[in-house]
């Protein structure tokens, strides 16, 4: 008897303590760029370009990236959207579930998944220079899209194998169709987790500072068109870190506090979003 | 009576998973409008034999062979939208009740109109209609919009039962519909079972004996993948031929 207490006591401290590191490591993360970044962060800083000598201390905003970045994202992740909702699909309500080509497509996602995006980047890069397409917001958008789609797609998969069967036997007893079987009730039975998994998908997306290094190029305007240059937070933290200016180092840790509340609202919507939207089904 | 032609004949029927072979062999006849129950120890394949009739045993992978006429028409060599056509004709109640993520009146609006039916005053009248049939209608109609998580497990039974109803089909197909409902709504889908035969063929699986002897006008006793024997009801349960079902009957085994 005396054992099994032990071990209940060890395994107890050790969740507790690997919650614990984790949630260190993301409140000092916090802390370090909400200290550093507060002193920098001004209404200028959000709502101006950058102007001349912007990089060694003199004034302006990087309303170009947060800008950029919003238009990057929001492209990426709806180019996903249509690549995910046909995949996530095929494979839980045509394919046979649980099947060895559902299986295959699983771990052939996961794959994809776990590929570090820069590889994505140098793969797109080299797509670009062949094609003589030219760094640009359309490239960005496009490489972007097919590194997070299967991300987003894994993440629908996942709430679309919770879907009971006992609905797709009633809707197939009721003479429904596959296509009227996946896209009503499907698609809305599992309609908060999908809400979730674009807004995880879009966070990955603003996030990502590999793919747009290589695809998007760097410029200190708003993009009018989808072939001019764009420029994204992660690439204006990190040339803004690389000054040696101690006024633009500390604008880059205000810049990586504005991406972060970004992707902080970003996911406090995906889950107030899925809440509410569970309350209609 | 006016078709004395058996509804649903089945003929040499088998069915394997893999090499696990769940069903033996079977030939059977489901009379018309009646209620036929399969009854069974469980794991005796009643499950696997309902499935198959309107070919749920697709999704499993299942291995189907020998033949299955229904009004006529064999349906294991159904292809593409002829099966979901033949399913139509062919309502489930499973044994726990799934309502559609849609609202209760959207649940049978949906299937009304799966037939075609599209005028809105038509729909309206066809949802009361067919949640009268399943004795709902009273408790709902007021919360028509609201969703149906907010009934009781047996309200969403008895709402999938008219769902089931409301594309009009030519047979239920019942599957322990009862096995999770408290008595009351027990005896209301009975009750319902009961009305409907004049109109429906009823397939009810039951492991429940009493429950076979209150409504079964038809009695199909299946026996490890195996039919052991089918009949008239009031002749199966006074004098069964086989050792087996006389065995089951007085409770032996389950």
């Amino acid at each position: 008897m005396k054992h099994k207490y032990f071990e209940e006591f060890v395994m107890k401290t050790l969740m507790i303590s690997a919650t614990l590191i984790i949630a260190i490591a993301l409140g000092s993360i916090l802390y370090g760029i909400v200290v550093r970044g507060i002193p920098y962060l001004n209404w200028s800083m959000i709502s101006s370009l950058p102007k001349g000598g912007y990089y060694f201390g003199k004034e302006g905003g990087i309303l170009n990236a947060i800008i950029g970045s919003l238009y990057l994202a929001l492209g990426a992740t709806f180019l996903a959207l249509i690549l995910s909702v046909p995949v996530a699909l095929y494979m839980n309500v045509f394919l046979q579930r649980n099947s060895k080509a559902v299986s295959f497509f699983r771990f052939f996602l996961d794959v994809l998944w776990g590929i570090p995006s820069i590889v994505y980047g140098a793969f797109g890069f080299t797509i670009m220079v062949a094609l003589g397409i030219r760094t640009s917001l359309l490239g960005g958008i496009v490489v972007v899209g097919i590194f997070v789609a299967p991300i987003m797609i894994r993440a629908m998969d996942e709430v679309l194998q919770r879907v009971p069967n006992g609905i797709r036997e009633a809707a197939y007893s009721m003479g429904c169709t596959k296509t009227e079987t996946a896209f009503r009730f499907f698609l809305r039975k599992a309609a908060p987790g999908i809400v979730t998994a674009i807004l995880l998908s879009f966070g990955r997306a603003i996030g990502d500072a590999a793919v747009v290094l290589l695809t998007t190029g760097y410029t200190d305007y708003i993009p009018t068109s989808l072939d001019q240059q764009v420029a994204t937070l992660p690439l204006a933290i990190f040339f803004q870190l690389s000054s040696p200016v101690e006024e633009v180092q500390g604008r880059a840790y205000a810049s990586a506090l504005i991406l972060t509340i970004i992707i902080l609202f970003i996911s406090i919507s995906a889950r107030i979003i899925g809440r509410v939207y569970k309350k209609t089904i | 009576m006016t078709n004395n032609q058996p509804i649903i004949d089945i003929r040499n029927l088998s069915v394997h998973a893999g090499e696990t072979k769940l069903l033996n062999n079977i030939s059977v006849k489901i009379p018309r409008e009646t209620i036929t129950v399969i009854m069974g120890p469980s794991g005796c394949g009643k499950t696997t034999l309902l499935r198959s009739m309107n070919r749920l045993t697709d999704l499993n992978g299942l291995k189907v062979k020998g033949q299955i006429h229904f009004g006529g028409q064999e349906i294991l060599s159904l292809r593409g939208y002829h099966v979901s056509a033949m399913r139509q004709r062919m309502g489930l109640l499973s044994q726990r009740p799934y309502p559609l993520p849609l609202s209760i009146f959207e649940n049978i609006a949906y299937a009304v109109r799966l037939k075609g039916i599209s005028r809105k005053t038509e729909v309206r009248s066809q949802v009361e209609h067919y949640l009268k049939l399943a004795c709902l209608w009273d408790e709902v109609k007021d919360r028509l919009n609201q969703s149906p998580s907010t009934l009781s497990i047996g309200q969403q039974q008895r709402l999938c039962l008219a769902r089931g109803l409301a594309v009009d089909p030519e047979v239920i197909l019942a599957d322990e519909p009862t096995s999770a409902l408290d008595p009351i709504s027990t005896q209301a889908i009975e009750q319902s079972f009961m009305q409907l035969k004049s109109d429906y063929t009823i397939i009810l699986v039951s492991h429940i004996l009493r429950q076979a002897r209150r409504i079964a006008d038809h009695v199909i006793f299946m026996y490890m993948g195996e039919m052991i024997e089918s009949g008239d009801s009031q002749t199966l349960f006074s004098n069964p031929e086989n050792e087996m079902t006389k065995k089951y009957l007085e409770g032996v085994f389950y």
